[in-house]
């Protein structure tokens, strides 16, 4: 019966890998949650930083997050729902929807840095934006569309076909059975698509390198042309740029980009298995 | 009174001709995003090859102060992190796909899932973060070298963030296989370890390809993780001593110079030209992936 004992051992070298694989993300979240917990506080959230970026709090790089991520999303989120009912409910299979299909996969997988070198090209010089939260904002919603239109068309794909069938019988034209039938049925994964992608957004640091991050910028961004400083960045400059950067404040501010970040995770989770088991069809 | 609902069809008509209109020029707008991409990499950095001699741009020094622009040893950091990773991705990635998927009890499948969603989640500058203040000392002293941030420090977190590709896309190939397969397997008398390894995971040995492709892609193309635990050496790594000492890879070396250099200067172009070479080589490695996927459709046996 040995091969029996091969396959026990087997299956334990399986589960081992497996567990190689999470326990250093628990141990990655418990170590930045454990040393960050004794630097976040109400005024380290919604302090000005002084004094070289050794005291006070990351309150603009917050808001220049926020900012940024709203930007994004204003951007993104049209582009992306478009694109995606268009590949969903118009496109045939021909050559140029495989084409708008590779494209798709490209943008995925072109380097976060080298979104950072076509912002800068484009939008901060070509187009005389400058290092703006436009320019920023702009990069990082072209980064975000493979995320938001590949979980998207997921979505409207799932949505049955006899609801447009019958869309269609009850004498609904075509636009009017995306607008009021599979649209309404799709949000959930929609919107959870949207959620993902500008998490991704949210966190990254290579696009807004040369588009907008500014290294220390003590006021909250007046306008759009504004630059501004964001968390992501802001971590990069106070672990590596600052010397004599004090632990606490660094712990404190990369606790603050996790929990934000893993909190748009949770919530993409929770909307989808949500609506997931409330499903009627 | 007809001719008010004729007009009002019609009116709605030429709106939804609009908002179609408008639909399909969005979707075509990604194809119009690639090339806008490669066309401003070009135009910024093509420049360089008129610049400098070829002899100079694939030389083994890149010192901009110098004028010397060697992207060789950049290219050869960058391809020495990322088969690092891979060969830790690889098996660790492979393994756990076919746990999830095969073996795992579903309440270890219930943790598993999220716990790897959640690791795809978390910003590469934390993750380099924690790698210059955790991983870095630890090897550090494990080695007794002088300094921790090594090629084997930025393999090791860039197998990490490649983890989340390779285990979705090689669960997929696995979920593809039909039952029959492996009632086939089990009923021939094997155990379920033999079906696993001698019928399923061959079965799914291209969607495992482009698992790894992909995740290729992602480590080749990170660039914060990389930068902060690498050591930022622009050194050509020849022997494999060099997997513990600093190495500096093409993304690091972009987003730590473009900040300083003067615009139009033959250095921005320099780093404009890597961005060409990045973009062409995540392009090959992209374009490797999908075609396995599409072999497989064509042959259509699996599904």
């Amino acid at each position: 019966m040995s091969r029996y004992w091969v396959q026990r051992l087997g299956f334990a070298l399986l589960g081992l890998a497996a567990l190689a694989v999470v326990a250093p993300i628990l141990v990655v979240i418990g170590i930045i949650v454990v040393e960050g917990m004794g630097a976040v506080s109400w005024e380290f959230i919604t302090a000005m930083p002084f004094d070289g970026m050794k005291q006070g709090g990351i309150f603009p790089a917050l808001v220049g997050t926020l900012v940024l991520t709203l930007g994004t999303a204003l951007v993104a989120i049209p582009i992306g729902v478009g694109g995606t009912i268009y590949l969903a409910e118009y496109a045939r299979d021909t050559w140029v929807t495989r084409c708008i299909r590779l494209a798709i996969v490209n943008l995925a997988g072109i380097p976060s840095i080298v979104y950072g070198l076509f912002g800068l090209g484009m939008f901060v010089l070509f187009l005389r934006m400058g290092t703006s939260i436009l320019a920023g904002a702009l990069t990082l919603a072209i980064m975000t569309l493979p995320v938001i239109i590949s979980t998207a068309e997921e979505a409207l794909r799932a949505v049955p076909t006899e609801f447009r069938t019958v869309s269609a019988s009850l004498g609904g034209t075509r636009w009017q059975g995306i607008r009021y039938i599979i649209l309404p049925q799709a949000l959930p994964g929609i919107i959870t698509g949207v959620i993902l992608g500008l998490l991704r957004a949210a966190g990254e640091t290579a696009p807004i390198l040369f588009t907008v991050a500014a290294f220390f910028l003590p006021r909250l961004p007046q306008s759009p042309f504004d630059q501004t400083m964001a968390l992501p960045y802001h971590l990069y400059v106070i672990s590596t740029q600052v010397p004599g950067m004090p632990l606490r404040i660094q712990h404190g501010t990369a606790l603050v980009l996790l929990a934000l970040v893993l909190s748009m995770n949770l919530m993409a989770t929770i909307i989808r298995s949500y609506f997931r088991r409330r499903r009627q069809w | 009174m007809f001719a008010r609902q004729q007009a009002a069809a019609a009116h709605a008509n030429w709106g939804e001709f609009v908002i179609e209109a408008f639909i399909r020029v969005l979707g075509f707008s990604t194809i119009g995003f690639v090339l806008l991409i490669f066309l401003f990499l070009l135009r910024e950095g093509v420049p360089i090859f008129y610049k400098v001699p070829p002899s100079n741009l694939f030389g083994i020094h890149w010192y901009p102060i110098f004028d010397l622009f060697g992207t060789l040893p950049l290219l050869l950091g960058s391809v020495f992190v990322t088969v690092t990773a891979i060969l830790i991705a690889l098996p660790l990635g492979v393994a756990t796909a076919v746990f999830v998927r095969e073996v795992a009890p579903n309440w270890a499948r219930e943790v598993l899932k999220p716990m790897i969603e959640v690791l795809a989640g978390i910003p590469s500058v934390v993750l380099g973060f924690f790698g210059m203040h955790v991983v870095a000392p630890l090897i550090r002293e494990t080695l007794g070298a002088p300094t921790g941030l090594t090629v084997f420090t930025g393999g090791l977190l860039l197998a990490y963030m490649a983890l989340p590709t390779i285990i979705s896309v090689a669960e997929d190939a696995l979920d593809a296989v039909p039952k029959s397969f492996r009632d086939a397997g089990l009923a021939m008398g094997a155990t379920q370890w033999q079906t696993i390894w001698r019928v399923v995971v061959p079965a799914a040995r291209s969607g495992i390809t482009t698992a790894v492709m992909l995740g290729m892609g992602r480590a080749i193309g990170e660039t914060m993780a990389v930068m902060m635990v690498t050591g930022n050496a622009a050194r050509m790594p020849l022997s494999l001593d060099a997997l513990f000492k600093p190495a500096r890879t093409m993304t690091a070396t972009i987003a730590a110079e473009m900040g300083e250099v003067a615009q139009g200067s033959a250095h921005y172009h320099a780093l404009f030209g890597i961005g060409i070479i990045l973009f062409i080589l995540t392009l090959l490695i992209n374009l490797v992936a999908v075609s396995t996927i599409f072999k497989k459709q064509r042959r259509g046996g699996l599904r």
